[in-house]
Parts: C-alpha cells; sequence; structure tokens
C-alpha cells in the first residue's frame, strides 16, 4: 500500500499539471487540435488512476480544456469523485469542474445531494463556501428541493462569509424550487438587517432580483428598503435598493412622492457616476409613474436633465453614451426639457463612437417637431453624405424615415419636402433600405392626394433616370425604388405631364435586367400609362400618336414575353396580345380608348396593417369546425400553386409592401447572393465598381451628369430638399408676419381676454400650419374592428412561479404554511441538524426582545393591543374595547408586526384568507407612506376604518375564544413557522423553563436555527438530557464488500409510492463497479423500472463506488395495498475490481416494507383532532408496553421518529399524536405513562393498519 | 445580474469564461466569438458598452486582455464597469505577473467566485475577496 503511495506520487511527477497544459498549448500552435487531443488521451488514462491527486489535477486539466469548448461531459462521474474528496485543495476543483462542466441534464448530478449536504454542514467554511458556490452554477430543481432547507439554515450560520453565500444562492434555489419562497423568505427579509454589510447586500441582491419581477409582493418591504437606502453607504447596494425603488413606483405612486426627496438629495451629494446614473434613471421612472400635476417636480426633471447634460459633455464616451441613454427616457414624458438640448445632441452626431451616435438618433427621433424636422433632417442628410459606405449610413437611412413618419407623418407640414428627402436618399448606393424608400414613396402618394401631382412628376423622372439608379443593380437594394416609381406614374398617369415619354421610359430594354417583380410592376403599368395616353388623345382626329404608342408597345413587349420569370411573362404577353387587339381596332378609326382604361379604373384604398386580423367573427361562426370532412393527409402535401402568382402580384402591395413581401425579398436576395457566391462564373463586382458607370462613356442615354466632388451627386431636373427648407423658413415668416398683423387686430378687438391661448413668444407648435393643406388619407379598418392590441407576458418565464403573495406571511396565526408548502426535510437528518447554540444566540439577536416572558395567548393578545394602539394613533378615534390596557410601550412603527385574525379552519392547509386580514398590512404601508406630503389622504380613511375594524372583531372573536383547546393551536401554528416567530417562541419557551410550566409546546418541523436543545419532532423542555442520535436507515444486508442500509419513504403527492432509499457502501479496498439492484416484484409491491424493460429486469445502480466511498440511490415502489407489511426479496450484483482481477459477487437481502414507511408525518391541529376522534367511523385498538425506561419525551420523539407521527398535544404523561398513510387513512394516538408501563390507544378507520402500525411500534421499544 | 465574464486576449482567445446563466457548450463558442469580434472591432475611443442582442456587454482592456462582461438590462454600466476593475486590482494584487494569472486559471476562479456569485456581486472588499485563497496557499504550504 505505501509503496503505491509513493509509485503514484513519482507518477505525477511526470504528469502534466494544468500550467504545463496551457503552455503545452501555446507551443503548439500549428497543430493544436492534435496535442489536445493526446493530452486528453493522457487525462483519461490519470482519471483512471486510484491516486485522487492525480484525478484532481486531470480534472483540473479538463477544466480548461472544457473552457476552450471541448467537450468533457464523459468525465462526469470523475467530477462527482474529486468534489467528494476530503481535501479542500481537491474538493474546490472537483466543485469548480462541476459548475463549469455540469448543467441540469446531467445525470450525476443526482448522484451529488449528499455530497453537496455534507459538505453544506462540513465545519469548514470553506468547504461550505465552495459547495455553495458550485450549487448556485448547477442547482436543479431537484437538488432544489433537497437542499432547500439545509440551505435555509446557513442563511443564519454564524458566519458572515456562508451567510451571504447561503442567502445569495436562495435566489437560484427559489427559481427552481419555487415553493421554497415563502417559506424561506421571513429569513430572507431579516437578513436585510443583518449585521454584516455583505449579507445585507447579498439579501438586497436577491429581494431586487425577485421583486424585479413581481413587484406587487415586495411592496410592504418599502419602508425597510427606505430606511436601508437613507442608512446605507455601500454604493452598489444603494444601486440595487433604488433600482427596486424604481420598480416598486409604478405600484405606488405615493411611494415615488416619499423617494424624490432623498433621490434628488442624493443626486447633488454623490459623486459616484453609478450611483448618480441609477438616481436619475429612477427619479425618472418615478415621475413617469407620477401623473402630472405636481409642479414641483419640474424642478427634479430640470435637474436630471441638467446632470446628464453634465454627463453628455462629459469627454469620457462612457459618460456620454449613459447620458444620452437616460436623456431618452426623460424624453418620452417630458420632451419639452430634453428639446433645449438639441444643439448637443446634435453635436454628437458627430462624435467617434457609432454607438453613441446612434444613441443620439434615437433622441433626435423623439425630439423633432414642426418646428424643427426640416432642419433635424438637413442636419441628418449631411451625416449620410458624409458616412458613406457604413452601415451607420443605413441606420441613418432609416431613422430619417422614422422620424420623418412617425406618427403618421405627424410633424410633416410640407410633403413636397418629404418627396425630394425620399428621392435624394435613392442616391445612396449600396444601401439595403431600398424597399423601405419604396414604401415610403407608395403610401405618401397614395394616401396625400394633394400631393400625387408633384410626387409622380418626381418618379416620372426617377424612371426617366432609371440607369442611374440601377448602375450596379444586382446588388443594388435601391432599385426597388422603381418598384414604387413605376406603380405610381402608372396609377396616378392622369397627373403625368407627358405620359408618352415615361411610357418609353418604362420599356427601355434595360428594363430586362431588373429583378422580375419591378419589370411584372413595369410591364402592368405601361398598360395603365397606354390607356391614358390613348385617354389624352381621344376626340383627337389625327391617330398617329395613338398609333405611334400602340407600335411602341408592340415593338418593346416582346423582350417581356420572353423574360424567364412567369409573372412578367404572363402579363406581358396578356397585354401584347391586348394591344395587338387594340392596334387593329384603331386602324378602323374604332374609339377604343374609354373601353382600355376602363380597365384599370376605380381606386383602391389603403388598408391598415392589422385590418384583417381585426375582422371580427360573425356570430354563429366556428372557424374551428370543418365544413367538409378532412381530406386525407396525402392530399393536403401537394404544392399550393397559387403562391407563384400571389408573390409578385403588384396590385396586392397596391396600400405598402406588406412585411411578408419584404421577408420573403430579403429571402430571396439572399437565395441570390448564395447563388452568386457559388457560381464561378459570376463576376463579383468590387465595391468601387458601383462608380464606374459615371464614368464611361458611351453608353445609350446616359445625359450629361455634372461631376462635381464637392457637391452631392445630383439626378437631374430633381429639386433639392434643401431649397424647400429655404423656402419653407420664408413661408413661416411671411405667416408669422400675418400673424402678428392679425393678433394685432384682434388685440385692438378685445384687449382684455389675451393671453391664455396664444403665447406671443417662441411659435408654438400649432402655429405652423402646413405648405399646402393635405389631406391624409387613413388607412381603411373593417366596420366595427375588435379594438386589440395583444402583449402576452412570455408563459415561460421562471419568474412566474415565484409570484407568490408574501405579505402576510410574518404575520403569526395567519395563513400558516400549509404542509405541501414546506420545505421537505429528510428525516435522517435530524442528527446531524444539531448545531451550535451560538448560532441560535446570533439569530435571536435579531429578535426583538419581549420584555416579559409571556404565555402564548397573552402575548397574542398584546400584539393587538399594540397593533390596536397603533390604530388608534392613526386614526384617532379609537373606541375604548380593552379592559386592561398594557403598560407596554408602543414598539417602532416599521418593525412591530401587526396580528392577524386567527383562522378558523381545521387543516392547515385549507386555511383561507379573510380578505380584511390584508388590510391592516395594507394599512401599515399606507401609514408609512402617509408621512409623506400627499394630498390623497383622506381617500385612505376607510382603508384603516376597515383595518380598524377587523382588529376589533379579532377581539371579540378572541375572547370567545378563550378557552383551552385553543392554546396548543396557537403554539402549534407559530411552530409551523421558521420565522421570527419562531424564535421569539424559543425565547418563550426558555422563560417557561424556568417557570416550570404546564403547558408545552411540541411541534418543530424545522430542525434548523432551533439549537441544542430541540430534536427533530418533538421539542424537549424540562429535561435536560439530550437525545440520543437516531437514523432511520436500517441495515438492509451486508457481506465483506459492501454494506446496504435503507429507508423507506411515502410519497405525499402519489398515494400508491414510496421511495426506497438505499445507501451503498464499499468496505473492502477495491473498486466495484457495473452494480446492478434487482427485486423480485409481488403481486402488490412492484419496482417501478424504466419504459421498456420487462418486470425482471435490474436496474443499475447509477454510481461506482471507490474504496470507503458510500452513495444513495432511490427506487421507486408501486404499491396497492398499505395496510399489511411485505418483505420483498431482492438481489445485488457487483463486480469488484482490483489491481489484477475482477470477480463478480451478489447480494441477495429483503426489503421490508413496514406499516411505518406508508405513513407521512402531517401536522394536525387539536380541534380537528378532537373531531376526528369522535367521527365514528373510526376503529380503535390499544396496546401496552412493559418496561419502557426512557423519559418521555424521548419516548414520543422515537414515536414520532421511526413511526412517522406528530405530537398534537401533550399534557403530563400524556400525549395525543397523528400521522396519515400515503393513501389518506388518519392515524390517532393517545399515549400515556405511568411508571415503566406505556399504553397506546389508537383509532384509524382501517383497522389492519392501525394493528400493524401498533405491532411495528411495540417491535421499536422491544429492541430497546 | 451578470451573465457572463469572459477574458479574451488580443487575438480573440478565450484565457477564462465563467457563465452564470447555462449556455450549451456549443454555443458558447459561436457566442465568445461573435462577442469578442464584438469588442475588439471598437477602438479606443468608443465607448464601453455595447448593446448586444437582447443584453449588454461591458468590457474593459488591459493591454493585450480584454474583460467583457455580459449583463441583463437591469444592471447599472457604470457599476459593473467599476466592478471589472476591481476584479482586475485584485488579480494585480494576488498575482505578480500577467503572465501567471494564464498559469493560474483554478485561482483566478476562486477571486471570481468570491466577486460574483450566480450572477450577483457578493463581495468587492480586496483582502476580504483573497482571504479564501490565502487560506488556501497555506493548507497548500503546510
Amino acid at each position: 500500500m505505501a509503496l503505491k503511495i509513493v509509485k503514484g506520487s513519482i507518477d505525477r511527477m511526470f504528469d502534466k499539471n494544468l500550467q504545463d497544459l496551457v503552455r503545452g498549448i501555446r507551443n503548439h500552435k500549428d497543430d493544436e487540435a492534435k496535442y489536445i487531443s493526446t493530452c486528453i488521451d493522457e487525462i483519461k488514462q490519470e482519471l483512471k488512476q486510484d491516486n485522487i491527486a492525480v484525478k484532481a489535477n486531470a480534472v483540473c486539466k479538463l477544466t480548461y480544456l472544457q473552457m476552450l469548448g471541448y467537450d468533457v461531459s464523459w468525465a462526469a462521474f470523475n467530477i462527482v469523485e474529486v468534489m467528494s474528496s476530503s481535501k479542500f485543495t481537491y474538493k474546490r476543483i472537483g466543485y469548480l469542474a462541476a459548475s463549469q462542466c455540469f448543467h441540469e441534464s446531467t445525470d450525476v448530478i443526482m448522484l451529488t445531494t449528499n455530497q453537496i449536504r455534507k459538505d453544506l454542514s462540513s465545519p469548514n467554511q470553506y468547504d461550505t463556501g465552495v459547495a455553495l458556490t458550485g450549487l448556485s452554477c448547477f442547482v436543479t430543481p431537484d437538488l432544489a428541493r433537497d437542499l432547500a432547507n439545509d440551505i435555509m439554515t446557513l442563511m443564519s450560520h454564524t458566519k458572515p462569509y456562508i451567510r451571504k453565500k447561503a442567502v445569495l444562492i436562495m435566489y437560484k434555489v427559489f427559481l427552481k424550487y419555487p415553493e421554497s419562497l415563502r417559506p424561506a423568505f421571513p429569513r430572507l427579509k431579516e437578513k436585510l438587517e443583518d449585521p454584516d454589510p455583505g449579507v445585507q447586500s447579498a439579501a438586497v441582491n436577491v429581494i431586487c432580483e425577485l421583486a424585479r419581477r413581481n413587484p406587487k409582493n415586495y411592496l410592504s418591504l418599502a419602508p425597510l428598503f427606505f430606511k436601508l437606502m437613507t442608512s446605507s453607504t455601500n454604493n452598489w447596494v444603494l444601486i440595487k435598493i433604488i433600482k427596486l425603488f424604481g420598480a416598486l413606483t409604478p405600484l405606488e405612486p405615493r411611494l415615488g412622492k416619499k423617494l424624490i426627496e432623498p433621490l434628488t438629495n442624493l443626486i447633488h451629494s454623490t459623486s459616484a457616476m453609478s450611483l448618480l446614473y441609477e438616481c436619475v434613471n429612477t427619479v425618472i421612472a418615478v415621475l413617469i409613474s407620477l401623473s402630472s400635476g405636481m409642479p414641483n417636480h419640474s424642478a427634479s426633471i430640470q435637474l436630471c436633465v441638467q446632470k446628464l447634460r453634465i454627463l453628455i459633455e462629459d469627454s469620457d464616451q462612457n459618460l456620454k453614451y449613459l447620458g444620452l441613454l437616460a436623456m431618452s427616457k426623460i424624453l418620452k414624458t417630458h420632451p419639452k426639457s430634453v428639446q433645449s438640448h438639441k444643439d448637443l445632441i446634435l453635436q454628437c452626431l458627430d462624435d467617434k463612437d457609432e454607438s453613441i451616435r446612434l444613441r443620439a438618433l434615437d433622441l433626435l427621433y423623439g425630439m423633432v417637431s414642426k418646428k424643427n424636422l426640416m432642419e433635424i433632417v438637413k442636419k441628418l442628410m449631411l451625416h449620410v453624405d458624409k458616412a458613406e459606405g457604413t452601415t451607420y449610413r443605413d441606420e441613418l437611412l432609416t431613422k430619417i424615415i422614422d422620424i420623418c413618419s412617425q406618427s403618421n407623418y405627424q410633424y410633416i407640414t410640407n410633403f413636397e419636402w418629404y418627396i425630394s428627402i425620399l428621392v435624394e436618399l435613392t442616391r445612396l448606393e449600396g444601401t439595403r433600405h431600398g424597399h423601405l424608400i419604396a414604401s415610403q414613396m407608395l403610401d405618401v402618394a397614395i394616401r396625400v392626394k394633394a400631393i400625387r401631382v408633384f410626387a409622380v412628376a418626381q418618379m416620372a423622372t426617377l424612371l426617366d433616370n432609371a440607369h442611374l439608379l440601377t448602375g450596379n443593380m444586382q446588388r443594388n437594394g435601391i432599385c426597388e425604388v422603381l418598384y414604387a416609381a413605376a406603380w405610381i406614374c402608372g396609377e396616378f398617369s392622369e397627373h403625368l405631364e407627358n405620359p408618352m415619354q415615361t411610357l418609353e421610359a418604362m420599356l427601355r430594354p434595360k428594363v430586362a435586367t431588373l429583378p422580375g417583380h419591378i419589370q411584372a410592376v413595369y410591364v402592368q403599368n405601361a398598360a395603365k400609362l397606354f390607356a391614358t395616353v390613348l385617354k389624352s388623345q381621344e376626340g383627337n382626329t389625327d391617330g398617329t400618336v395613338t398609333q405611334d404608342t400602340s407600335q411602341l408597345m408592340i415593338e418593346r413587349l416582346p423582350v417581356f414575353v420572353q423574360s424567364a420569370n412567369l409573372e412578367v411573362q404572363e402579363r406581358a404577353s396578356c397585354i401584347l396580345q391586348l394591344v395587338k387587339y387594340i392596334q387593329k381596332l384603331q386602324q378602323k378609326d374604332v374609339e377604343v380608348a374609354e373601353e382600355v382604361s376602363a380597365l384599370f379604373a376605380g381606386e383602391l384604398n389603403p388598408v391598415a396593417p392589422k385590418a384583417q386580423k381585426k375582422v371580427p367573427v360573425p356570430e354563429g361562426l366556428d372557424l374551428d369546425t370543418w365544413i367538409n370532412e378532412p381530406p386525407s393527409e396525402s392530399e393536403s402535401e401537394d404544392e399550393q400553386p397559387k403562391a407563384i402568382f400571389t408573390k409578385e402580384e403588384p396590385k396586392h402591395s397596391r396600400a405598402r409592401h406588406t412585411e411578408v413581401d419584404e421577408k420573403e425579398l430579403a429571402r430571396r436576395r439572399e437565395a441570390r447572393k448564395q447563388e452568386q457566391a457559388n457560381n464561378p462564373f459570376y463576376i463579383k463586382s468590387s465595391p468601387s465598381s458601383q462608380k464606374v458607370y459615371q464614368e464611361t462613356p458611351g453608353v445609350d442615354h446616359i445625359p450629361v451628369i455634372q461631376i462635381d466632388l464637392t457637391v452631392p451627386l445630383k439626378v437631374p431636373g430633381l429639386p433639392m430638399s434643401d431649397q424647400y427648407v429655404k423656402l419653407e423658413e420664408e413661408r413661416r415668416q411671411k405667416e408669422r408676419a400675418e400673424k402678428k398683423k392679425k393678433d394685432k387686430k384682434k388685440r385692438k378687438e378685445k384687449r382684455s381676454g389675451r393671453g391664455k391661448k396664444h403665447d406671443s413668444g417662441p411659435e408654438s407648435e400649432e402655429d405652423i400650419t402646413p405648405a399646402h393643406m393635405v389631406d391624409i388619407v387613413t388607412e381603411e379598418m373593417p366596420e366595427n374592428a375588435l379594438p386589440s392590441d395583444d402583449d402576452e407576458k412570455d408563459p415561460n418565464d421562471p419568474h412566474k412561479a415565484l409570484d407568490i403573495d408574501l405579505d402576510n406571511l410574518e404575520m403569526s396565526g395567519h395563513r400558516p404554511l400549509a404542509d405541501s408548502e414546506k420545505i421537505p426535510v429528510r428525516s435522517h437528518r435530524a442528527a446531524e441538524a444539531a448545531k451550535s447554540p451560538v448560532e441560535d444566540r446570533d439569530a435571536d439577536g435579531i429578535a426583538t426582545q419581549l420584555p416579559k416572558k409571556k404565555h402564548g395567548k397573552e402575548k397574542r393578545e398584546e400584539k393587538k393591543k399594540k397593533d390596536k394602539d397603533r390604530e388608534r394613533k392613526k386614526s384617532k378615534d379609537e373606541k375604548k374595547k380593552k379592559k386592561h390596557k398594557s403598560e407596554e410601550k408602543d414598539g417602532d412603527l416599521l418593525g412591530a408586526e401587526v396580528d392577524e385574525p386567527v383562522v378558523q379552519s381545521e387543516e392547515p392547509s385549507q386555511a383561507s384568507e379573510p380578505p380584511t386580514s390584508n388590510s391592516a398590512e395594507v394599512s401599515d404601508l399606507d401609514f408609512w407612506l402617509s408621512n409623506a406630503p400627499v394630498p390623497s389622504n383622506i381617500q385612505e380613511v376607510p382603508k384603516v376604518a376597515a383595518a380598524e375594524a377587523a382588529s376589533a372583531a379579532e377581539v371579540i372573536s378572541g375572547g370567545a375564544q378563550d378557552s383551552e383547546p385553543d392554546e396548543p393551536k396557537d403554539a402549534e401554528m407559530e411552530a409551523t413557522k421558521p420565522s421570527k416567530h419562531k424564535k421569539k417562541k424559543q425565547k418563550k419557551e426558555k422563560e417557561d423553563k424556568e417557570k416550570k410550566k404546564k403547558k408545552h409546546h411540541h411541534y418543530h418541523h424545522h430542525s434548523d436555527g432551533v439549537g441544542e436543545e430541540s430534536v427533530q419532532n418533538g421539542t424537549v423542555e424540562e429535561e435536560e438530557e439530550p437525545l440520543p442520535s437516531m437514523s432511520n436507515y436500517c441495515l438492509l444486508a451486508e457481506n465483506s464488500y459492501i454494506k446496504m442500509v435503507y429507508d423507506i419513504q411515502g410519497n405525499l403527492q402519489d398515494g400508491s409510492q414510496v421511495v426506497v432509499s438505499v445507501i451503498f457502501e464499499n468496505k473492502c479496498d477495491s473498486f466495484l463497479k457495473s452494480m446492478e439492484f434487482n427485486v423480485l416484484d409481488s403481486l402488490n409491491s412492484k419496482l417501478q423500472r424504466p419504459e421498456g424493460s420487462g418486470p425482471h429486469d435490474s436496474l443499475a445502480v447509477p454510481f461506482q463506488l471507490p474504496p470507503g466511498v458510500s452513495n444513495e440511490a432511490r427506487y421507486v415502489f408501486t404499491v396497492q395495498s398499505i395496510v399489511m407489511p411485505q418483505k420483498l426479496k431482492g438481489t445485488l450484483t457487483f463486480i469488484v475490481k482490483t489491481e489484477e482481477s475482477s470477480t463478480h459477487e451478489k447480494l441477495d437481502f429483503k426489503l421490508h416494507f413496514t406499516c411505518t414507511s406508508y405513513l407521512i408525518t402531517t401536522p394536525c391541529y387539536s380541534d380537528a383532532f378532537a373531531k376526528l376522534l369522535e367521527s365514528a367511523d373510526l376503529k380503535s385498538s390499544s396496546v401496552r408496553l412493559e418496561g419502557v425506561n426512557m423519559p418521555f419525551h424521548h419516548l414520543l420523539a422515537r414515536i414520532c421518529f421511526h413511526h412517522h407521527f406528530s405530537v398534537v398535544e401533550r399534557i403530563d404523561s400524556c400525549a395525543s399524536m397523528y400521522s396519515r398513510s400515503i393513501q389518506g387513512h388518519h392515524v390517532c394516538l393517545l399515549v400515556k405513562t405511568s411508571g415503566q408501563t406505556v399504553s397506546i390507544d389508537a383509532k384509524c378507520d382501517e383497522p389492519m393498519l392501525l394493528g400493524n402500525v401498533l405491532d411495528e411500534i411495540k417491535q421499536t421499544f422491544s429492541q430497546c | 445580474m451578470i451573465k457572463f465574464l469572459l477574458m479574451v486576449n488580443r487575438q480573440g482567445q478565450t484565457r477564462l469564461s465563467r457563465y452564470y446563466q447555462p449556455v450549451e457548450l456549443t454555443k458558447r463558442a459561436a457566442l465568445e466569438a461573435d462577442v469578442v469580434r464584438f469588442c475588439l472591432s471598437r477602438n479606443k475611443e468608443q465607448c464601453s458598452f455595447v448593446e448586444y442582442k437582447d443584453f449588454r456587454l461591458i468590457y474593459r482592456q488591459y493591454a493585450a486582455l480584454y474583460i467583457v462582461v455580459g449583463v441583463t438590462d437591469a444592471e447599472n454600466e457604470l457599476s459593473i464597469y467599476e466592478l471589472v476593475h476591481n476584479f482586475v486590482e485584485v488579480l494585480d494584487k494576488y498575482f505578480s505577473r500577467v503572465v501567471s494569472i494564464m498559469f493560474n486559471l483554478d485561482r483566478v476562479h476562486i477571486i471570481l467566485d468570491e466577486i460574483i456569485q450566480n450572477g450577483h456581486i457578493v463581495e468587492t472588499n480586496k483582502s476580504r475577496i483573497l482571504a479564501p485563497l490565502t487560506a488556501l496557499d497555506k493548507m497548500a504550504d503546510g
């Protein structure tokens, strides 16, 4: 053995460590992959060795390789091995690897539960720390459920280092196991006031994260956070708290009002930019949530804007960026305050950083008004020219269009200007946004009737100069514009000055090189133009023009008839035949113009994009029913034949390009690009080639262009938008002058009635009248359109599950945690759970001290009084209902707790929430908030009154219930809370101890935080003797290789299942492999096997056991009847692997399903218990135990622990106990002791079960 | 909350990565490449915050080393920016040479785990961050 170790360490010296690996990879730059694969082979060898140091080293290297992107999931089990090493140096390597490599579907994770639990409770804080850190990365729902209680315990650890980590990881636990939120929340809340700032910060982090998703549940924490905010000096924490307030204020505007002052103070005082930024952000959020009408808030806005201006002016790009970001938030609600900083924003457009420029663009979008639109767009156009050839230019282009078209062209006063802007934009080379410009052109031309004449003229020019746009048409998205131009010219051809010329332009042979869908529009609209020409020549006796036109059509159309594009081909051949026919008629001097133009008569109105969706379904129409029997499946596989035609149908896009069209276009462009890339014969153009066409002379139809490098390229004949800016300026001046005159006149007319309606200062929005009256045609909607805008929340959001009402949680007596809500505690942990008393004291220190020891009920009453006192203070009209007043001082208003009405229901899980019970809590918050200067205070009075009434009622009912059974119930309820109350109760218990009280409280579900004196399922009070440690695991089988112990637990969720946890322990020096677990099923009990396996197949144990290691596996059994105990025979087969050989071994065992194992610890209230006993359907039975020599509480604890009972009530040497089977049988016990004799009277609705349980109890005690 | 932290060199090779939200291994490589390309393409005149898909990147450059942090919308950019610096200062305090960072990634991980846990900042005090590591070193020596 010793030799082996020496040998191992010598081997190790030659192993590569992480450093060598890193260095090696660096030195093998050329054949990195090969080098790494040899390394992985080495690692595989190392992992096969027994030496844990070697393994850890290997795992460490694997972690690095994983980071480089290599899959190391095959080593998952080795990682678990290293994790379970007892040496911290190795353990942390294991955990690191696990945290990097494991994810929810890693199957070995389920093996780690016990190991992690062990590490969490390790005396070494770093063991615990590393386990927590690791767990936070790979926690699964199962792990979260199994370990939630352990982590909750750690939240009260003595070491802040552990506390803070435990608090943080709870967030992950909540996400994976939402049921844990309610029980854990009180403790989490406590941690907000932890003495250690790190823990505090962690708690703030977690609650902020929770509250951000479900703010309404955390509103009641506002006072606490407010206190923290005004007291904390940690900027990281402050930022989080302020962020949290940002999430809360929309729900409670009064909170916002209260916040403004401290926030503005912080803004003034802080030197930390991050905090300043956060404050400004939250102030903005607050102001957004506050409805307007608070005049003093304009000061806050001004302050924010000022501070942001400082940020934006800063030379630090980061601050500039954030300043702009925050500014855009203000813009939404207070555009006026931002607009005054237009100069600054425009400056930012010149910034070197593109992301800053984009931010500035976003801001500009919101800053435009009728007044400044032209100016801003002019500036942007300058930037467009500067930004040649960048994606930023495309961004600019879309922004210009966005800015202009926003809210239905609200800010455009002059559409001629806008059209010319659009036309100017068509000069951009290589832009992707041709279709965007096109759709704008179409939209404006269709919807603004007054602009059509102008638009048509511009489009005609565009068509005439089409070659300029299509210089490199294949790659140039801008040719999409021609689509719009052609359509506009055709549709509104009556406005064309020279339709012949346009027609000629549209039938040029070069058109055939355009994309198919554009050609189709050309052809169709050429026909429209043709009709127009015919019509214009009507009555003209000289038929040459019409005949020339027909001739032109007949000559040019055949090019299109040959088009490869079906759409173009079909349209062209139809129209060609039509024209030929018309020509014939013309030759016969028949008047045809009327008939031809009838082809294109009528006008289509634009339809709103969502119109189709909003058509209401007529009554009585069910769209889901089949009209005919559904066709067979094979039929539906047919191609949809109409797709070919609808795709490029220009009529469809009359109103505008639909989204589908754009997508389709993009897709096809993409496909085309792909095709071109793959085509070796396709000559790809270099970026500069676009310019070539300007310089190559000799190509037909190119008019002389002025090439002036300083001036942007002009399309001849097009007006420049700049001219409009000037014109507009003049026009406005003139208008203003006229207005002044009018105003003067008005003023003369009525001198006194001035001022309110018209500011005579700077011109306001309304003053600017559009240059020409435009009638913006609104898009059509179906009649009685449905007013729907559906924005649904993401149903997959994990935070949805965390939307849990937490407000009432910490109030004693109100809606106790139902059994199902408790965090599962594994009972065999009882022995481990004991903790140092120091910790207990530590936790107690937080709870407020009670001045006197009190009986449970008294305490309650006093609290009620306290509550009442507070109410009185608030409302100042308290009626005297109390007879005796306590001398207790009124506690701190924020911290004091509100008592809740006693819940009357019998089962804790059924405890209902009376709606009024909430009001006390609400009024608490109200009270806090009402300290703020709120004008709406009056509204709160009813609420307060309601709370008052509720508490009054409570006093009465409390008084009436002043009977014995109330007492333990009370205690019971408190005991079910792992909150402050519990601690208070513990304190109380200690005090009780001194006084030797008669009454006792029994039930502790959670073993955490309880300290030495308590044990699972039974609280020790008088007796000093500690309980012996107990384990529910009993021996299953054992031989020289392996030991198996097992425990059986009922499954609460499924009445027919029990879970058998088996711990396998390797007792020998060899490696145990390929363990297979098999049980011979009986008729009644069956081992659940994975689907597809036979009824006799064995289950592989999902792990291997190195020497000395133990691990746990769980097996689910289904049982039918649970009234009888059962024994199942089973076998475990495994391979013992030694250095030189491996042998097959087997071990037989008998699984004993006792009736006890079908019972589940279920708490029960005494009155429910009493009712249960009264009901007739319970059969009774009894048993006597002789010679039991142990204290009564030990006896009870044993019954609780081994037989899954809970104590309902205990009086002296008599106790009632309760349990429930997985199939819902009630089992009630009355245990009495006198001397060494214990008598148990029992009742159960199933006598067989009862008899067996009693036998088992008897056996338990006969063994000791 | 913080989604991930990357340390990358100027060649775009990942030196250290830590994810606080599970990302598939295959997607990690793509994400890292993308993120790194994004950050490396920016010059010093540009701000350190980048909008990337549905989250934000905050990066800082130290000589040849870039540290990139991906955060959700709700995070304060400047505080993360400072956090990165804090992290680097701790590294600086512990490691004497920059190269040794590359060779002791596991230790860098320990430091990082002390500062950030499941995407939240846990500790910013330098000596407290280094406490477990110092304890570990003592353990190894002793």
